[in-house]
Formats: structure tokens, sequence, C-alpha cells
């Protein structure tokens, strides 16, 4: 039986937190991720829960708890945003060599400067290459379910890498929306125990962990760890059947929305994917034949399977919260682009940045965006190729 | 579970463990640091009054004590820095490059 | 999208906007709605102009952005009329509520040309005698619900009640004036 809430992102990924009851927290206060902590202490202090919640000083500090508890044999989370996730940066690279299944809670937001405490992705997509599992809710529920599949992925033995479960600072994370809860019972059946086969604590057997690793070392421990991100990606597809047969939402790696047949297309991450789909569907009413394809899981990266979902589009949109100061597009525009290099067919490609610093994007600027994307297709040229969305000024100059 | 013993330069990335994790203690030993001495330190047992003032001093626990006693040096992970030869009040450690 | 109502606040930091847009959306919830009651962050101030929505529905809403073509405007200070557009592309089929102790034809002058309905509520009147102090949001978050019509105002009510009872549980004897601040809210505001 599912329960029928209204709950902000924040206060669902809380709540999810409270139904598995995990045996550490370190965090440190950062908005908008700061109600998280802020209202798993409420359930510490109400006897809800029995984590051993450690506050300290810092991001750095939180997350080195987090390795800590981990490697000790416990499960630890935390949550941050922006210049936390930044102050993490050192200790992201430990955990993740570390092969520690820590769960992190990114309520997205952009990173100084200017100083700006709205959402883009330029925190998490900052950390792309950290070696965590990345996945993205497009609103409270996706937060929810997200935050329900992140340990039963990532503490796999064949993939034990930290997850980062992201969302959009207040665009969800402070937006209340209705939300369907499972029963606590349902949640820890699904969740599990966490039984790592080998920890510090193990009594039988002292274990060493965070070696140096020369050179001759040091390329096969990168191997390994490239290999569990490999091993990511089935273990993500596994969890969201499993998720869905349990709650009726089916997750994969990414949701193609009325793609069968369309000819453009737009891609993007996050809470924009709610706005594009109905921009999506009054195009079709047009008779347009548009289509959207919402990136859930970002690390591992589904390069082949989205080249697939947009092989039969004559011009897609790459959609990037975030600049890379590349001069050549964003993040997100990057990979699909490598991904599309492999493909037979190739569209005509426009990366975009777009929503920086929580400006905003409604329906009618990806309606812009499908507008270019058209006339791509008649000029039979996406030039120029890397655009801002809704600059004043125009493009850059130079190029 | 592997042992640190099993892993070497040979090993290939599949056979390694999930973050370097390392089973077992005391597998330093399993270095041979002794390799990596310039000057090799020598005991001079006749003049040695077993004070035992060395022992304590050598940074890679290299001279062996056994029922109050300390024995010849551990020459497979002596690196041959010479504190011991510094600290021996009765001059009873050889330190000096040979030829 | 014809099921859906959108809603946009005006208010200043402090006056309770955000929250009487989050009460509408849990009231809405209540009633069997798809709701989403989000306030516009930036940095927060005391008596700075800040904006809330809400979207109500029968179905999940998945827009995502703020509301630029509200169905309704709530107005939580009227001295914001002067440096905020308040009824920037606010439906004509709509309206916008006032928080003021002055007719609505007084008002639209006001407007900047908006030529649809203007209704006033004088929330801090009803405010500071029932509830004894100014707290505007439940006044005006009765004239929302009236003048949008988004809730039947018997559920509105009942909904209300069960929400205050778990809000004020420990506080019983402000359940009832809330209550009564709401109805005469609804009882009195002036539609233009």
């Amino acid at each position: 039986m599912s329960i029928r809430e209204r709950l902000s992102g924040n206060e669902a990924v809380a709540y999810a937190m409270r139904q598995i009851d995990p045996d550490v927290m370190g965090a440190f206060p950062i908005t908008p991720s700061t109600e998280i902590p802020q209202i798993y202490s409420r359930y510490i202090a109400d006897g809800l829960v029995g984590t051993e919640f450690i506050a300290v000083e810092s991001e750095h500090s939180a997350l080195s708890t987090c390795i800590g508890a981990e490697a000790a044999g416990a499960r630890a989370v935390t949550a941050t945003s922006s210049a936390g996730l930044a102050f993490m940066w050192e200790l992201l690279h430990v955990a993740s060599s570390s092969r520690l299944p820590i769960t992190l809670a990114c309520v997205c937001r952009a990173l100084t400067g200017p100083i700006n405490i709205n959402n883009d992705h330029s925190d998490s997509m900052n950390a792309r290459d950290a070696g965590w599992i990345q996945i993205y809710a497009e609103n409270n529920q996706e937060a929810y379910d997200n935050y329900l599949q992140a340990m039963p992925i990532a503490e796999r033995s064949e993939v034990r890498l930290p997850i980062m479960v992201c969302q959009d600072g207040f665009i969800t994370s402070h937006s209340v929306e209705n939300i369907e809860l499972l029963e606590d019972e349902t949640v820890k059946a699904f969740v599990g125990s966490y039984e790592p086969e080998n920890y510090l604590l193990k009594h039988d057997n002292p274990l060493a962990v965070g070696p140096y690793g020369v050179s001759s070392y040091y390329m096969e421990a990168k191997m390994a760890q490239a290999q569990a991100m490999v091993c990511a990606k089935q273990a993500i597809l596994e969890t969201g059947q499993r998720f869905g047969d349990l709650s009726g939402r089916y997750y994969g790696l990414f949701e193609a929305y009325r793609m069968e047949d369309a000819e453009t297309a737009i891609v993007l991450i996050g809470s924009s994917a709610g706005t594009a789909r109905v921009c999506v569907d009054r195009l079709r009413a047009q008779g347009r034949k548009a289509g959207m394809v919402k990136v859930r899981v970002y690390r591992p990266f589904p390069g082949e399977e989205l080249a697939d979902a947009l092989k039969g589009v004559k011009a897609v949109a790459v959609m990037d919260k975030c600049e890379s100061f590349s001069t050549h597009g964003g993040p997100l525009g990057a990979e699909v682009r490598s991904a599309l290099y492999d493909a037979s067919v190739h569209p005509l490609l426009i990366n975009y940045v777009y929503g920086l610093g929580g400006r905003d994007f409604a329906v009618t600027d990806c309606e812009t965006v499908f507008n270019a994307l058209d006339e791509a297709v008649a000029a039979d040229s996406a030039k120029p190729v890397y655009r801002h969305l809704g600059q004043r000024g125009g493009d850059l100059s130079g190029l | 579970m592997k042992q640190a013993k099993d892993i070497h330069e040979q090993t290939g990335w599949r056979d390694m463990t999930p973050g370097c994790e390392i089973y077992e203690s005391g597998t330093s030993r399993l270095t041979i640091t002794g390799e990596w001495r310039v000057i090799t330190p020598k005991w001079l047992e006749d003049k040695c009054k077993q004070c035992v003032l060395c022992a304590p001093f050598c940074p890679d626990s290299s001279i062996p004590v056994r029922d109050s006693k300390r024995l010849n040096f551990d020459y497979d992970h002596c690196k041959g820095c010479g504190i011991c030869a510094k600290v021996c009040p009765f001059g009873a450690i050889e330190w000096k490059e040979e030829g | 999208m014809p099921n859906i109502v959108e809603i946009r606040w005006h208010g200043r930091g402090g006056q309770g906007a955000k929250t009487a847009c989050m009460l509408l959306a849990d009231a809405a919830f209540t009633s069997g709605k798809y709701v989403q009651g989000f306030p516009e962050y930036g940095p927060e101030r005391m008596g700075a102009p800040i904006t809330a929505y809400n979207r109500i529905s029968d179905t999940r809403c998945d827009v995502h952005s703020f509301i630029y073509e509200p169905d309704y405007v709530v107005v939580v200070d009227e001295s914001l009329l002067e440096s905020v557009d308040v009824t920037k592309g606010l439906s004509a089929s709509g309206a916008v509520i006032i928080n003021s102790p002055r007719a609505p034809e007084a008002l639209r002058p006001l407007l900047r040309g908006y030529a649809g309905r203007v209704c006033t509520i004088d929330a801090r009147r009803i405010s500071e005698a029932v509830l004894g102090s100014y707290f505007p949001n439940t006044p005006m978050l009765a004239a929302a619900v009236k003048v949008s019509g988004v809730i039947a105002p018997q559920d509105f009510m009942t909904n209300m009640e069960i929400a205050y009872r778990h809000k004020f549980a420990a506080k019983p004897q402000v359940i009832c004036k809330n209550l009564t601040c709401l109805r005469q809210s609804m009882e009195e505001v002036q539609e233009g």
C-alpha cells in the first residue's frame, strides 16, 4: 500500500533516510540541502532512528566521517550542495577509490561566483569524474525513489561505489508536491541491511584501507574502479526493475518521451524535464514531431543507449545546466556528442547552456529550443553548435 | 581471501583487491627494504653490554630482541640509517663505508 | 491544461506569503488535488518583495518553472502595487486579490490597466480583531480560496480545521480563532 502525501524534495529524502535508518550520518549545513540533516536530526531526537549523527565543522570532515564509518562496516550517508560538495572534492576521490558505497544526497546549486544560492548543475557536474555513481531526479517523487534505490545499487559487491542522488535545489528541494510513499517495512525489505564482506571492525581479520599505490599498481586500481562503474549500469537497471515491481514506478538509465517517431529532440537532466514534457505535448498537438530524453543516470553514462534513442532524429538539442568553459559546450553535450560519434547516423546537434544560477526554464524557453532545431533542420546546419539559451547580447564572439 | 603475498607487479587488475584493501597485518615484512641499504652496520658482539638501547631507536624494527637480549641485525629490513651506531654508548656497532 | 489553476503570491519577507502559499497547497492536497507550492528564493530580507507560486490540478503538475501567466494573483501587501507589476501576465478571466481596506475600484487605477476582476480583503482588520495581531496570511488564504474556487468552501473549512488541530495541538485555543478568521475573510472579500 502506498501512502499519499505532499512533501518537498528535501522532506522526501529525509523521509527515505528515516525509513532506511542508516548507521551514521556526517553532515554540515549548506543551502539548499540544509533541511535534510535538519529534518533528520529531529527524527534522531524523537528516537525514530538509531543513526549516529556526527556534527562536524565542515563538509571535508562530513565526508571524512562517512569514509571512516563506511570503512568500519557501517552504512554512512551525507547531504550537501554547491561549495559544500566542492569542499568534499579530495574526499570524493578517496571514497570512490576506497570503494566505499556512501550515499550522498546532492541538492544541486550553482558554484560561486558571482555568489548564488539557486539551482544549476555546476556542483555535481564538477564532481562527474570523481568516480561516483550519479542519479538525477526530476521531482520530489524521483528524489525519494532514487534515494531508496541508491544503496541496493551502490552496495552490490561487484559495484561498491559511492552514489550521489541529485535533485534540483529549490525547484524540487523546496517545492511541495504530491508524492506516493512506501510503507516503512516495504522500504526496509527492499533496501536490506548492509553486509560488506570485509570491513575495519571485522573481528576475525584486520583490514587496511587506503594504501599507497605505486605506479605499477595505480592503473590496475583505476581499471577495477572503471569495471565497477560498468557493473553499476546493470545494477541500476535491475534495481530500477525491482523497484518498479514493488511500487509501479519503473526506472531505467533515461526516459525517452515520445521519441519513437520524433524528428527533433531535447536531451536534459532534472526538473526541466517535466517542463520539456509539457512542451513536447504542446508541439505534438500542433503536429510537430518533438521528443524528449531525460537523462537519469549520468555516471555511468549510457552512451550507446542514448545514441540508439537518438538515431532517428534529424536534430537534437543537448541542454547543460552548467558551463564547462571548454569553448565548445557543456559536459552533457560533450558526452552525447561523443556517444553519437560512433553511431552510424548523426543528427544535427546544438549544445545549449541554460538555467545557470536559477535562471528559469519555462515551456516557452523550451519552445525556443525546438524552434532553433527546426531552423537547423531547414538549413541543414546546427551552427553555432554551442549556445547559451536566452542570453542578453547574443552568441559568443570569435568561435 | 586474497593475501598480500599473492599481489605483485605481474598481477592483473582483476586479481587485485577492491580499493587495494589489505586483509592482514604486518605485510611490510614482505618488502625487502634491506636492498636499499648503502652502508651496513656491524654488531660487535664482544663489545656489546646488552643494554638494548639500540633496539627502540631503530626506525625499521630491524634489531630483534629475544629474552631481553638483542640478536644480530635483520638485514632483510635494515636500511642502514646508522642511528643504532650513533646511540650505542659502547661503540659496539660499526657503521662505515667499506673498502 | 484546462484543469490547472496557477496562482502567484506577492508579499514582503516576513509577512507569511510563503506560508500562505504552502497552506493553500496543503488544503488543496487534502481535498484530493495535485499541487505545487514553492517560493522564488533569493537573498531573504525582512520587508523585501517576495514571490511564491501554486499550481493546483487534477493531474500531476510536470512544469517546474515560475508562473508567468497566472489565473489568480494574491497581493499580501498593498504597498507593493507601486513597485511591483503584480498583474503582469494575469489572465483577464482571473482575478487579483489585494489585502486592503479600500474598495476594489479604488485600487484599479494602480493596476496598470488590468481589466479583470479586482478583489480586496481587509486582512489587517480581520486578523487584528480575531487573532489579536497582524497575521495577514490566514485571511489572504481564505480570500484566495473563495475567489479562485480551487477548493469548495466547505471542504476548505473542514480541511483547515484538521490542519489546525494538527498544527496547534499544543495551543487548541487558537484553532477556533483561526477558523473564525478564515470564515470572516471568505464572507468579507469584496469582488469588484
